[in-house]
């Protein structure tokens, strides 16, 4: 029996799942949520009186399916919530639940583990109230909780108006849609754009009913800084027309697109390879999302395609492994997936052009801005150290110097920026700075642990039927 | 202030008590303890390097910027961690922990 251990329970993980269990795989899924359904997913904790799939709107009926489909799993794989991957090597995944490590061996390795905001540096953004778009959103599923009672949507993403959207009918008062990339721009990627017509058609809606009720919505405005004392009090901003604007609030949501979390296909052995249309570096993988090895790929966590994508990449994957080892794969048509997924691609392709990721915001920032949240690094100092003789000239060496990355998040809320900085400091194209290794544990974990028994026993969660 | 997050839907399930620098906060079965901490108050800690408050910032347990202590001695990430009756969070470092600035 061939044993399949995926990271990560959203649409990807779901999918692949499900393929590789009813063709007898064994299957471990290890989760890092409290319940299965990842970020886009979420669910609402028990007993919150939610009407999530209201909320959802044109994505309820995939996340009753999703869920549907884990539910019908939930006997059939051994599902291990809460538990972070936090290494790999070989064929061995160390996983942590609460201080409670245990080893997951595995012929085959899924990696579904999607992706977080891309943010950038802004001067405060470390004051209370700021917080990722992607996070307004899974407070408002997971809790029923909003940011705030007055809030700024701002930054470069269709999920701007999605969120907007939700927050305003939950209660929630929208100052402004705060949108950097100019309005041409989106006119320009409409070919791209045109590759999922339907989606192209959702988002217009979104834009159009934010407007049709009154919401402020500003295109290829520049941020200029979030100010408060003690919280987030205010946002200003320059207008396309180069007015100072302020506009006062109690809370900002702030994203830029998504970023892949690779760092266990980093560490899996996957090659990761510079992508300059997102400006990121993406596991390299086939159609299928095989990375060399056993290691495989699918979801965000592999390129950015969205949740129609991840289930898709999911089943390509689960139907690779099945290939690779040997068990004939039926039933699924892999080359109207693939031809979906392209399609899919293209689309983000043309919406990172649509919404793009604004690097003279960094170039330009103040050299107090801070850069590195965790240990407080600004972008002086980055620069200081950078322009200094014999100063660093790839980001690993920026981080062993400045320790810029080096915190608590490892880089993932900085090292994006950060390598921007360098390369534009040194007038170098951004792939030539590198991108900061990933290092395990891949996040915290505690100095005191225990060894727990490898055994779905072992492993209460929310999920099972009470005995 | 009041909290700085908002309960858009009647909590429900049943209260639990929690402990915020010594003074009581109702939350509910669920919860985060991020979201008890902040539908009470503006922030959840202070930060190491600097001195500031901070109140996270992705809410999905990437960025590690909501790390609290707990009375006891132990640190959790409040937004990934669920509320437990009595539990008494410190949004300050133990007198005895050095500092880095």
């Amino acid at each position: 029996m061939t044993r399949v251990a995926i990271v990560g329970a959203g649409p990807a993980g779901i999918a692949a799942a499900r393929v590789l269990s009813a063709r007898g795989a064994a299957v471990t899924m290890i989760d890092e949520g409290r319940r299965p359904g990842g970020q886009i997913y979420r669910q609402p904790r028990p007993g919150l009186p939610l009407d999530i799939e209201t909320l959802l709107g044109a994505e309820g009926e995939n996340y009753r399916r999703t869920h549907a489909v884990f539910d019908d799993l939930r006997q059939h794989i051994d599902y291990r919530p809460l538990t972070l991957a936090w290494g790999v090597e070989d064929r061995t995944l160390h996983t942590i639940r609460g201080n409670a490590a245990a080893t997951v061996e595995f012929d085959a390795l899924i990696l579904a583990t999607g992706a977080t905001d891309r943010t950038l540096p802004i001067a405060g953004w470390t004051l209370p109230g700021v917080f990722t778009l992607g996070g307004a959103q899974v407070l408002l599923k997971e809790h029923g909780c909003l940011i705030g009672r007055r809030v700024v949507f701002c930054g470069s993403s269709p999920l701007l108006y999605l969120a907007a959207k939700q927050y305003r009918a939950m209660g929630a008062e929208i100052v402004a849609v705060l949108d950097t990339t100019p309005f041409g721009a989106k006119v320009a990627a409409t070919l791209e754009l045109a590759a999922a017509p339907r989606m192209l058609a959702r988002g217009l809606g979104y834009m159009g009913a934010l407007r049709r009720v009154g919401v402020a919505v500003h295109h290829g405005v520049e941020l200029r800084a979030f100010e408060g004392a003690a919280g987030v009090e205010a946002v200003r901003l320059r207008s396309r027309h180069g007015d100072e604007i302020t506009l006062p609030c109690d809370a900002v949501a702030v994203g830029f697109g998504l970023k892949p979390e690779t760092q266990l296909a980093e560490l899996a052995g996957a090659t990761l390879a510079y992508d300059n249309t997102f400006r990121q570096w993406l596991p390299r993988a086939d159609a299928d999302g095989r990375c060399g090895g056993n290691v495989y790929v699918a979801g965000d966590g592999a390129t950015v395609g969205g949740a129609q994508a991840a289930a898709l990449t999911g089943e390509l994957a689960a139907c690779a492994v099945l290939e690779d080892f040997k068990t004939a794969v039926t039933g699924i048509d892999r080359a109207h997936s693939r031809r979906q997924v392209a399609r899919l691609r293209r689309f983000q392709r043309g919406l990172a052009r649509a919404f793009a990721w604004p690097t003279d915001l960094i170039h330009n920032l103040a050299d107090s801005v801070v850069i590195c949240r965790c240990e407080g690094i600004s972008a002086g100092e980055l620069r200081a150290s950078i322009r200094a003789d014999f100063g660093p000239r790839e980001v690993n060496r920026l981080k062993a110097i400045t320790r810029c990355g080096m915190g608590r998040c490892q880089g993932r809320f900085c090292g994006l920026a950060a390598a921007e900085l360098t390369a534009r400091t040194l007038r170098t194209p951004l792939e030539a700075v590198g991108r900061l290794r990933t290092q395990p544990p891949i996040k915290p974990i505690p100095l005191a642990i225990s060894l727990a028994e490898n055994s779905a026993a072992a492993v209460r969660d929310e999920t099972s039927a009470p005995a | 202030m009041s909290g700085r997050l908002v309960r858009a839907v009647a909590p429900g399930g049943p209260p639990v008590r929690i402990l915020v620098d010594g003074v009581e906060v109702t939350a509910y079965a669920g919860e985060s303890v991020l979201v008890a901490v902040l539908a009470a108050r503006n922030a959840l800690r202070r930060h190491e390097f600097s001195d500031e408050a901070r109140a996270g910032f992705c809410l999905m347990g990437a960025c590690q910027d909501c790390w609290v202590w707990l009375v006891d001695g132990r640190r959790i990430r409040a937004c990934t961690t669920v509320v437990a009756e009595g539990m008494h969070v410190s949004t300050g470092a133990p007198a005895d922990f050095p500092r880095h600035d």
